[in-house]
């Protein structure tokens, strides 16, 4: 148990009849360590990390949790997962902590149960029928039975999906602790805050396949930065230059974008030369340039421009590769 | 968090208590499944009444007919059982196993420690254990209020409860997974309902059917419940001869065969058919 990751995944593939859901993902998830795997609807997520939960076999590759199969050998491995579900149910007509005795009482080793109610704030509610909770409610008691068994390795399949912000920080504050208490995470979302608050690994899943996975700092360095600006004369009267008209740039990725109103967009992998020769340039002819807004790439611009790639990748497989 | 090392081995498997821990999770799922039915007035009223008021009504109605004294107890019973036992266990079973299923409460057992025949047993420990309890009932009330039957094997009719408890709640599995929804289910449970049910030979006491028709209703799912309580509770086989205990033993083979039969069937149709989430 040193370096062995405690979910291994190489090569895994899911299809349902001639779809194929998950097309060949690698993923690790070291000891102690939380990973966010990130997409759009339909990327895959669910399907991915119902494999790794063993709830379903996988279609080719190889999937290992805590070094068993957890599929074929769920039995011996089960005892130490922990496991939130996009949708899973209740039964309206139990209350809150008879729904959570029960869960606890099939459980090998279980916390005390007001303990995790308290921790999802949720023991004011003990009493109250199932079916009388809110959303975000009943989220927050899926978060307990997950949690009940006190694992080693917890499955969170967006876990804050439906909460209001507060709950939503309430509920980071909670998965923080189990992370600070060893406990290994994997989570899906689509709150690129969420994977930015929590993770310390991303991985960006576009139609069945892992594009981009590392750190939030690796991912969004890897990303231009952003420069916007109006280009105005002496007068304040809009100037539309052409391409050509622009000083040369070291680091513009593509080519910058002029509009009929004079606006012009550009990205960049050297942010701080580029804006600098930019206002030279603007200083030497007298322009100025209002609204100007130039900024680091935030996750979201790198997971936008992924998406926005992986759009295209749908129909044609090798744009993908690329992207 | 009471866990502060980060360096916890995985936990070992149950290993040699694991079917103590089997047990356990029947039942606590069992508790939270009598909770349910003690909350559900439908169903409750299914379990409760239905049977003993379908005794009453059948005794109303002359089902009895013309048997003998020492037979109208064997024959009163064997109706209280297969009526708990298709309604209590079959029916009230099925719509539970829809009804869970549908709101993803079998989903998210079965993420947890549960194996899937634990999930399915703890739903269905109440319904069997209110069967069983009828029967005992059943027996107290024929004993007390008509001449006592000779319960001639005993253990005949204990087979003919546990051994139909357990082949309706495989065949309540198996038609869960061919309902859609909970009111669905009042239709996919009508072939055994109402088609099994006139072949149990509920109707007319033994040696007054013969020929085609018994013969086919041997081989139905619910007769052999009807012959193992008749020749338990009476000691009576289906050409009215009276038998003793070593008798009933061997008279009891074709019918037992026919239940284990059907077991066999109901388990294997609900792993083709038994669902563990809605269709999406």
């Amino acid at each position: 148990m040193t370096s062995e990751p405690i979910v291994h995944v190489r090569g895994a593939r899911r299809r349902y009849g001639t779809f194929e859901a998950v097309r060949g993902v690698d993923l690790d998830v070291h000891r102690g360590e939380l990973v966010a795997l990130l997409g759009t609807n339909g990327a895959g997520k669910t399907s991915f990390v119902e494999l790794v939960e063993g709830l379903a076999p996988s279609d080719g590759g190889t999937v290992r949790v805590l070094g068993h199969d957890p599929y074929r050998e769920r039995r011996q491995i089960v005892g130490s997962l922990g496991i939130m579900l996009q949708s899973a149910g209740f039964s309206g007509d139990l209350t809150v902590i008879e729904t959570a005795r029960t869960w606890a009482g099939t459980l090998s080793r279980s916390r005390p149960v007001d303990v995790v109610l308290d921790a999802v704030n949720l023991v004011h509610r003990a009493d109250v029928r199932v079916a009388s909770l809110s959303g975000g409610e009943k989220r927050r008691l899926d978060l307990a039975l997950a949690t009940m068994g006190d694992p080693e390795v917890l499955f969170l399949d967006e876990p804050t999906t439906g909460l209001d912000p507060e709950s939503r920080r309430a509920t980071w504050r909670l998965v923080q602790g189990l992370l600070a208490a060893g406990t290994t995470v994997l989570l899906t979302t689509h709150y690129l805050e969420e994977a930015e608050e929590l993770a310390d690994r991303i991985a960006i899943m576009q139609a069945g396949r892992i594009v981009r996975s590392g750190s939030v700092a690796d991912i969004v360095a890897a990303e231009p930065a952003r420069v916007e600006l109006v280009v105005r004369n002496a007068a304040g009267r809009p100037v539309v230059p052409t391409v050509g008209d622009l000083p040369s740039l070291e680091g513009v990725v593509g080519v910058p974008e002029i509009d009929r109103v004079g606006r012009l967009r550009l990205r960049t992998t050297s942010l701080q030369d580029d804006l600098f020769t930019l206002l030279q340039w603007a200083d030497a002819r007298q322009l100025r340039l209002d609204d100007l807004d130039a900024r680091s790439a935030s996750l979201e611009q790198a997971f936008l421009a992924m998406d926005g790639a992986g759009s295209g990748a749908h129909t044609d497989d090798t744009t993908e590769v690329a992207a | 968090m009471t866990t502060t090392t980060s360096t916890t081995p995985p936990r070992a498997a149950a290993g040699p208590a694991t079917t103590r821990n089997g047990l356990r999770r029947v039942g606590v799922l069992a508790r939270a499944e009598l909770r349910l039915l003690v909350r559900n007035r439908t169903a409750l009223f299914n379990a409760l009444a239905l049977p003993p008021l379908t005794m009453a009504l059948f005794t109303a109605a002359g089902g009895v007919g013309d048997a003998a004294d020492d037979v109208v107890g064997p024959v009163l019973l064997n109706v209280l059982t297969l009526m708990s036992l298709t309604f209590v266990v079959y029916y009230n079973l099925t719509v539970a196993y829809v009804a869970r299923r549908e709101e993803l409460v079998l989903k998210r057992y079965l993420v947890g420690e549960s194996s899937r025949a634990e999930i399915l047993a703890g739903a269905a420990v109440p319904a069997v254990v209110v069967a069983l309890a009828q029967a005992v009932l059943g027996v107290v009330a024929v004993s007390v209020f008509l001449e006592p039957p000779a319960f001639v094997n005993p253990l005949l009719m204990v087979l003919a409860v546990v051994g139909g408890s357990v082949m309706l709640t495989a065949l309540a599995a198996a038609t869960s997974g061919l309902s859609r929804t909970v009111e669905s289910a009042q239709l996919t449970t009508l072939p055994l309902l109402f088609v099994a049910l006139p072949f149990a030979g509920i109707f007319g006491g033994p040696g007054s059917s013969s020929g085609v028709f018994d013969t086919i209703s041997t081989f139905t799912p619910l007769r052999p419940i009807t012959d193992l309580m008749m020749l338990g509770a009476s000691g009576i086989d289906g050409d009215g001869q009276a038998l003793t205990f070593v008798e009933t033993l061997a008279a009891a083979r074709v019918p037992l065969g026919v239940l284990i039969v059907w077991t066999f069937v109901g388990v294997l149709a609900a792993r083709r058919w038994m669902r563990w989430e809605p269709r999406r």
